[in-house]
């Protein structure tokens, strides 16, 4: 008696543990040379080049983040110039948001699986996936050149009339920078969708897509969609700024929040941009790492397409305080609760998914069910904010930066963790060392609620953000404060474990076999690392997505000699 | 007409030259056909979406701004305007015959027809330099230290401020500008599809780039059929005494 099982085949190669070499030609080893890499259009590589690039960034934003917080360890603007300071929380911002969250899972772990994923040998335009990476590196190096000049001052959001006519710093420059990775962000998001409609494997239709992918193809939408708006935007700042023109400026007429209606058109969306991936990562963990089908795929993919559309038309719940009329503010008020919706209704799949599922606590699986917490948080205090009276107090205090930090990094960030730790194996053929990998999840955890928690406080007792000082006769602020430079270092230690791990991974790391967890997505049945063709033969699917079993059930009537892999191979040598 | 003989050479070596046109990441033709389609549209989609800012600042401002934006609208030259539009038009239908003979294999009557198309686009924009010359000599351009308006010149009817006139005035530049960048992009494809057609490169199998080519400069034309009126045409009742 079979259980509902992939097809037929030779166990999953092991790995020897004398073997120094990868017995295989994988696309890492296929060519040497920095050319063949610098020239490269297999997505695989260009997914390891941005890598290593927004690695780097995330590394330099997480250094303004620690000054920001040294900066407010003390009541007094002691360590930097309240100007100084200024420019601290900017870049900051920018950089963490533009050059890592954005292309952090959709350029990496995007670029890497979706063609594996759907039995695809490359993306539809290898080309400009190459070129969306080099955008991305003429972006980053402008506004590097803008930061080593001095910076910016203007908060990642560049509201006007500041930025066009009294900031002294760049921000034509800086908005260059952002209008450029706009492009290499656009690029990918047309890879993809064109990807997921044409490059499928035989079998693979649309509704036995992992979920990743779906989640993939809704980020896609809201990249193409949105981000023209903010390039446009961004352009018309420049030339505010250069020309004077007067488009936001009321002394010709023009209208300054006409600048917030088109930058939060396309940031909010943007939000979605950054937490969807990581819902589809967190949808691929929970499944594979409780052997259960995922509860609710339909539901879990088309929330995904509901977030991408709802996202469009609530950005006015950032302009409550400004000129807009209180009726759109309702209106806009009423829409973001619905967009919360799709979003509960994936927690809540997720959770169905785990119940009674044989649950491994690996790391990534930690770091989903991180994710799953903090999102929550991060939604439900998303909705304090979308009503309109609770928003008039706590906009602009430490509340939104609480809110939006357990979202980017309580959930965007332990999804693209998460992610990491699960396609490890897989991207390098190597094993990370789980016991650190564990370790530094649970670190991460406390030092990030250490950190943001006592910032929803500061917020309701009504501490400004983006302020270099605050009153030194509040005991408690000062208290929450310091609470929170503490869970700052302790995060960055966090973070700086698995930086020096999955590096000492690469070479010393145990060799991993083809579907180390094992799962069934079509990236596991091909080797670690997976050759420069993906697949030999293009896979034909016959069976639907997440098809589970149970460790138990696979110990007594799976494979029966104790391997837990389900009974998938490689395709190579298949027909 | 013998020009719509499809060339014999391309259908003898059609295979062969399958095989090269063919990247290697994709299982045949026809998905190799789709993706580049389907790319473009979703390009083009973006391209709605980066006009569509502008579009959504004319309206805001027109709005506020109805009166001043009739009469501003009237201070440009409609003649020149719709010579445009017509040579546009008039690209489009050329355009498509060149994607007509790429898709039948006629090297000879692309390149024709391409070389057409180049050179009514560059019509145009010789025609639209022309106009900003004008603009640029009045000093209608809404730059700070370079806008002037002169009253004596263009007297200001009496519901029409010289600021929204200038509000005009930017988007007028904006949007025109915007677009005839994407014209100097599309004259520029063009001449590499015209080599690249010399060279022999597109079969009645293989012409997608062509084809993409030709979305791309229809798209570029429609958006003027929308800039034209909402541009020059406003104020159409102001010059003709008409209307009431
Ligand atoms: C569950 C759905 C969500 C709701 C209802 C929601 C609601 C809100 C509201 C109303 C604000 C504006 C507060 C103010 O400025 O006064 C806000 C700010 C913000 N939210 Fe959310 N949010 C949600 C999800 C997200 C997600 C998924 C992200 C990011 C991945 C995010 C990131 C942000 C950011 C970055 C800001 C602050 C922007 C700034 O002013 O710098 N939010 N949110
Ligand atoms: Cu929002």
């Amino acid at each position: 008696m079979n259980p509902p099982s992939l097809p037929e085949g030779a166990p999953t190669p092991r790995p020897t543990e004398s073997r120094v070499r990868f017995a295989h030609t994988n696309y890492i080893n296929a060519h040497y040379g920095i050319k063949s890499w610098l020239l490269t259009k297999d997505h695989k590589r260009i997914a390891l080049l941005y890598l290593g690039s927004i690695s780097l960034f995330f590394a330099l934003g997480g250094v303004y983040a620690m000054m920001i917080r040294l900066e407010l360890l003390t009541p007094a603007s002691d360590l930097v110039q309240p100007m100084t300071y200024n420019k601290l929380f900017t870049q900051h911002g920018i950089i963490m948001i533009f050059l890592f969250l954005i292309p952090s899972i959709p350029a990496v772990l995007g670029n890497f699986l979706v063609p594996l994923m759907i039995g695809a040998k490359d993306l539809a335009f290898p080309r400009i996936n190459l070129l969306s990476w080099y955008l991305y590196m003429i972006a980053a190096v402008i506004v590097v050149w803008a930061l080593l000049n001095g910076g910016v001052d203007t908060g990642w959001t560049f509201y006007t009339p500041y930025s066009t006519t009294f900031s002294n710093s760049y921000v034509v420059a800086t908005g260059l920078g952002i209008f450029v990775n706009g492009f290499s962000s656009i690029l990918t998001g047309l890879n993809f969708i064109v990807t997921i409609h044409t490059m499928r494997a035989p079998g693979m239709t649309w509704f036995r897509l992992p979920l990743f992918i779906w989640s993939h193809y809704a980020t896609s939408l809201i990249m193409i969609l949105g981000t023209p708006v903010i390039a446009i935007t961004i352009l018309l700042v420049a030339f505010e700024r250069i020309a004077h023109i007067g488009i936001f400026d009321p002394r010709l007429g023009g209208d300054p929040v006409l600048f917030q209606h088109f930058f939060w058109f396309y940031s909010h969306p943007a939000v979605y941009i950054m937490i969807l991936p990581s819902m589809g990562v967190v949808s691929e963990i929970v499944s594979t790492h409780s052997r259960k089908n995922i509860f609710g795929y339909t539901f879990v993919a088309f929330s995904s397409l509901a977030i991408a559309v709802f996202g469009f038309l609530v950005w006015g719940h950032h302009l409550f305080t400004s000129s807009q009329s209180v009726y759109a503010g309702m209106i806009f008020s009423i829409i973001s609760f619905t967009v919360a919706i799709p979003s509960a209704v994936k927690v809540f799949n997720w959770t169905a998914t785990l119940y009674k599922g044989s649950i491994s606590y690996d790391t990534p699986m930690l770091y989903a069910m991180g994710f799953i917490g903090l999102f929550t948080i991060g939604g439900l205090t998303g909705l304090f904010l979308a009503s309109l009276g609770t928003d008039v107090h706590l906009t602009d205090t430490y509340f939104i930066v609480a809110h939006f930090h357990y979202i980017m990094v309580g959930g965007a960030l332990m999804g693209y963790l998460g992610g990491l730790h699960n396609w490890w194996p897989k991207i390098t053929g190597r094993m990370y060392p789980e016991g650190w990998g564990r370790f530094s999840a649970l670190v991460i955890f406390v030092g990030f609620n250490l950190t943001f928690f006592p910032q929803f406080l500061l917020g309701t007792l009504g501490m400004p953000r983006r302020y270099a000082a605050y009153p030194a006769d509040e005991p408690v602020w000062q208290v929450l404060n310091v609470m929170s430079t503490a869970g700052a270092s302790i995060l960055a230690v966090g973070l700086i474990i698995p930086g020096i791990y999955f590096i000492w991974s690469m070479r010393y790391g145990k060799f991993a076999p083809a579907n180390p967890w094992p799962a069934t997505g079509l990236e596991w049945r091909t080797l670690s690392p997976p050759p420069t063709e993906n697949f030999a033969v293009t896979p034909i699917v016959t069976w639907e997505a997440y098809e589970y079993r149970p460790v138990e059930e696979m110990r007594v009537i799976g494979v029966g000699d104790g391997d837990t892999s389900p009974p998938v191979q490689p395709a190579h040598g298949t027909t | 007409m013998s020009s719509y003989r499809v060339d014999e050479i391309h259908l003898t070596g059609a295979d062969e030259h399958a095989a090269t046109a063919l990247a290697h990441h994709f299982d045949n033709l026809e998905q190799q056909r789709e993706a580049g389609s389907l790319g473009m549209w979703v390009f083009l989609i973006t391209e709605i979406m980066f006009f569509g800012g502008l579009f959504t600042g004319y309206v805001i401002y027109r709005t506020q701004n109805q009166a001043s934006f009739a009469y501003a609208s009237s201070t440009l030259n409609w003649k020149l305007g719709a010579f445009n539009t017509v040579v546009l038009i008039l690209s489009s239908l050329t355009m498509a015959l060149a994607v007509y003979f790429a898709q039948v294999g006629s090297r000879r009557n692309q390149i024709v027809f391409l070389a057409v198309t180049a050179v009514l686009g560059l019509t145009f924009l010789v025609v639209k330099s022309v106009e900003y010359a004008e603009k640029i000599r009045d000093h209608h351009v809404p730059i700070q230290g370079f806008w002037h308006w002169d009253q004596a010149q263009h007297a200001l009817p009496a519901n029409v401020t010289e600021r929204s006139v200038q509000m005009f005035y930017w988007i007028y530049f904006a949007m025109t500008g915007l677009h005839a960048l994407h014209m100097i992009i599309g004259i520029a494809v063009m001449l590499f599809l015209m080599y690249y057609a010399y060279r022999g490169r597109y079969t009645p199998e293989y012409h997608s780039p062509v084809e993409n080519s030709g979305l791309y400069w229809h798209f570029v034309d429609i958006v003027w059929i929308f800039l034209f009126p909402l541009l020059y045409l406003l104020g159409a009742h102001l010059t003709h005494g008409g209307g009431h």
